[in-house]
C-alpha cells in the first residue's frame, strides 16, 4: 500500500521536474534550431522547433566573416584570463593579512573592505573617474579593472576561509623556523587554500566571460568588442552584421541577401555553446561557489 | 630541538637589540608586520580607486559639471539637479517600477524556489536529482545578452515562436510584443523567475540537506505524512536562511538588474513606461543624453536610499537573530 503510494509520488515528482527541465532548455533548443533553419522557411512559418527546411546558410555566412568573431573571442579570453588572475591575486593578498589575528588594524581594514559593499558611488562618478581621470575609454583596461574585486565580497569569503581552515599554529611554527611572511604566504597558505582559490577563480572567470556592461559603457570602438559586446550590439541592431560585413567583402554580400534572422541566432549559438559544453565539468564547483557566496563572508 | 637551541643562543643578542628598539615600539611593530602591510597595498589602492573615489565623486550631483573647468572647480548649484529630476514624471515612474518589480521578484522567486528545493530533496534517485539541479542552474549561468536573444526568439513580432506557433493554436492574432508596454510587467517577471530561481533553489536545497534526518525519522514514527513534515519541519528549519536571503534582497530593492531591463526589452523606447528603472534611467541620462546633472542626481538618490535600506534590513535581522546579521 505505502509502497505504491510512494511510487506514484516519485513518478509525479519526476514528471514535474521533466517539465521544469523542458522549460529551462526549450529556449536554447529553439535558438539552435532557428540558427539551422533556412531563411525562407523562417519568413514563411516563423521560428520553429521543427522547421520545414534546414540550412547551414547562417553558419556559412558567419564563416566568411569569421574575423569579427575570432577577434572578440580572443578579447574575451584575454580579459577573462588576466582579470581572473589579477583579481584573485589581489584578493588573496588582501584577505590573508586580514585573517591574521595578530595583524595590527585588522578591524579597520575589514571595515574598509566591508563598507564598499554597503555604499557605492554608482555609475556616474565611476564612469567619470575612469574616463576623465584614468582615460580608460576604448581601452581593454576598462574591461578588466572595474571587475577585479567584485565589491570586496570574495575578499571577505577568503578571509573567513583562511581564518577557519588554516590553523594559526602552523603559521607560528613556520615563522619560528625562520620563514618570512611572503614565504609563508606563497609556500604554505596558497597551497592549502587551493579549494577556495579554485572556487572563487571560477566565479570570477564566469563573471568576466559574461560581462557586457563594462564594454557597453566604456567601449565604442567595435575592434575592441568582447564576445558579449558583439552579441549585444547584434541583438540591439541586427543591421550591425550587415554594416560590419559590407566593409569586409562588400561586393559578395551586396548581391546575396544576408540571412539576417538566422545569422543573428547563429551568433548567439556560437556565443553560448562553449559555455554550455564546459558547464558539466565545472558544475560542481559552480554550485559550491554559489552556496559559499550566499552564506555571509 | 634545533629551533630551541638556536633561540637559546640568539637570546643575548636579541635582548640587546630589544633594549635599543624598546624606545620605539611602534616602529618595531611596523617592521615586524611590514610584509603583511605590503601585501594589502594593491587591494587597498584598488578599492580606493574603484570604490572610494566614486563615493567622493557623488558631490557632482550638487554641481553644474563643466569639463572645461574641471570637476572640482565646477560651480556648486545646491539641490538644483534634484529639483529638475523630481519635477519630471520619470522620477516617479522609475521609483515605482523599481520597487514594484523587485517586490514581485522577491515574493515569486521565494515561493517557487522553496517549492522546487523541497521537491528536489524528495527525489529518491540521487543521479536524477543532481541532473535536475544542474539544469535549473543553466539560466543563471548565462549572460543577460543571451537571455535577450532567447526572449527575442520567443517574442519577435514577425517570426517569434509565440506569435507563429503558440497563439495560432488558440486562434489569437499575433501581438507585437515589443511595442506594447502593458505586457512587459508579466514578461519581465517570468524572465526573472526563469533566470534566477535556480540560484535561490540551490541555496535553499543546501539548507534543507543540512537538516538533521533524525527530525524526519521521529516524525515518521509519530505518523506524520509528507505534507506535515514539510510544513512542520522543513520550512521552520530553513526559515533563518529564507529570512537572510529575503532581507538581502530587500536591502537591494532600490537596485535592479540592469541587463534584465535593458537587454531583454531590446532598449526599446516605446516600452519605457513599464521597463524603465533607476539603473536604466541613470545609464540613458549619462550615456545617451550626456546629462550629468540628472543622472548623478538619480544615482545619488539610489545610493542613499539603497544605503538606508541595507542598514534597515540588517538592523531587522540582527534584532531577530544576532548570528544571522550581516554586520
Amino acid at each position: 500500500m505505502v509502497n505504491t503510494k510512494d511510487k506514484i509520488f516519485q513518478a509525479a515528482i519526476h514528471v514535474f521536474f521533466i517539465a521544469v527541465v523542458l522549460m529551462c532548455l526549450m529556449p536554447f533548443v529553439l535558438l539552435l534550431t532557428t540558427s539551422f533553419t533556412s531563411e525562407a522557411s523562417i519568413v514563411k512559418e516563423g521560428y520553429s522547433l521543427v522547421p520545414s527546411e534546414w540550412s547551414l546558410d547562417a553558419y556559412k555566412f558567419l564563416w566568411s566573416d569569421a574575423e569579427n568573431i575570432t577577434r572578440s573571442y580572443g578579447i574575451t579570453i584575454f580579459v577573462t584570463l588576466i582579470g581572473t588572475f589579477v583579481g584573485l591575486s589581489i584578493s588573496a593578498l588582501l584577505s590573508y593579512p586580514m585573517s591574521r589575528s595578530d595583524m595590527p588594524m585588522k578591524k579597520q581594514l575589514a571595515f574598509y573592505v566591508f563598507f564598499t559593499m554597503l555604499f557605492n558611488g554608482g555609475l556616474v562618478p565611476t564612469y567619470i573617474i575612469y574616463t576623465q581621470v584614468f582615460d580608460m575609454k576604448n581601452s581593454l583596461l576598462a574591461l578588466i579593472i572595474p571587475g577585479l574585486l567584485t565589491n570586496g565580497f570574495f575578499v571577505l569569503i577568503m578571509r573567513t576561509f583562511f581564518q577557519n581552515s588554516i590553523p594559526h599554529a602552523i603559521i607560528e611554527s613556520a615563522s619560528i623556523d625562520g620563514a618570512g611572511e611572503f614565504k609563508i604566504f606563497f609556500k604554505m597558505i596558497l597551497p592549502l587554500s587551493l579549494p577556495i582559490l579554485a572556487t572563487i577563480g571560477l566565479m570570477q572567470t564566469i563573471g568576466y566571460w559574461n560581462d557586457w556592461f563594462n564594454g557597453l559603457i566604456y567601449i565604442t570602438d567595435s575592434k575592441l568588442f568582447s564576445l558579449q559586446n558583439l552579441l549585444n550590439r547584434i541583438l540591439l541592431n541586427a543591421q550591425f552584421i550587415q554594416n560590419n560585413a559590407s566593409t569586409l567583402n562588400a561586393g559578395e554580400v551586396a548581391n546575396a541577401q544576408i540571412p539576417l534572422e538566422t545569422v543573428r541566432m547563429a551568433m548567439a549559438v556560437i556565443g553560448v555553446v562553449p559555455l554550455l559544453c564546459a558547464y558539466p565539468f565545472f558544475q560542481k564547483y559552480f554550485v559550491k561557489g554559489l552556496v559559499i557566496g550566499a552564506v555571509k563572508g | 630541538m634545533a629551533t630551541t637551541a638556536s633561540t637559546a643562543t640568539a637570546k643575548p643578542a636579541e635582548q640587546q637589540t630589544e633594549v635599543r628598539r624598546a624606545q620605539n615600539p611602534v616602529l618595531k611593530r611596523l617592521k615586524r608586520y611590514a610584509p603583511l602591510f605590503i601585501m594589502i597595498i594593491p587591494g587597498v589602492i584598488y578599492l580606493f580607486i574603484n570604490n572610494y573615489l566614486p563615493m567622493l565623486g557623488l558631490i557632482i550631483a550638487f554641481k553644474d559639471v563643466n569639463f572645461a573647468k574641471g570637476i572640482l572647480a565646477s560651480d556648486w548649484i545646491g539641490f538644483k539637479n534634484f529639483e529638475y529630476l523630481f519635477k519630471t514624471e520619470d522620477a516617479w515612474i522609475i521609483t515605482r517600477n523599481t520597487l514594484l518589480y523587485n517586490i514581485s521578484f522577491i515574493i515569486l522567486n521565494l515561493i517557487i524556489a522553496v517549492g522546487i528545493a523541497i521537491l528536489l530533496n524528495e527525489v529518491k534517485k540521487k543521479v536524477a536529482a543532481r541532473f535536475y539541479q544542474s539544469i535549473v542552474l543553466i539560466p543563471y549561468l548565462i549572460s543577460m545578452v543571451i537571455v535577450g536573444y532567447l526572449v527575442l526568439a520567443m517574442l519577435s513580432g514577425e517570426t517569434g515562436f509565440i506569435n507563429k506557433q503558440i497563439l495560432p493554436l488558440f486562434g489569437i492574432d499575433p501581438i507585437s510584443w515589443y511595442s506594447e508596454p502593458k505586457y512587459w510587467p508579466v514578461i519581465l517577471v517570468i524572465v526573472n523567475v526563469w533566470k534566477n530561481v535556480g540560484y535561490l533553489c540551490i541555496i535553499y536545497l543546501a539548507a534543507i540537506i543540512g537538516i538533521d534526518p533524525e527530525y524526519y525519522e521521529a516524525a515518521t514514527i509519530d505518523g506524520a505524512g509528507k505534507w506535515r513534515q514539510i510544513t512542520q519541519i522543513t520550512i521552520p528549519l530553513i526559515a533563518p536562511v529564507i529570512t537572510i536571503m529575503t532581507l538581502l534582497q530587500i536591502g537591494r530593492i532600490f537596485y535592479s538588474d540592469f541587463g534584465l531591463f535593458y537587454q531583454v526589452p531590446l532598449n526599446t523606447g516605446e516600452l519605457l513606461s513599464t521597463t524603465n528603472v533607476v539603473d536604466t534611467y541613470v545609464y540613458r541620462a549619462l550615456i545617451n543624453l550626456g546629462d550629468i546633472g540628472m543622472s548623478s542626481a538619480a544615482g545619488l538618490y539610489q545610493s542613499v536610499v539603497g544605503f538606508v535600506l541595507v542598514l534597515l534590513s540588517n538592523y531587522i535581522v540582527s534584532k531577530r537573530n544576532r548570528d544571522n546579521a550581516l554586520f
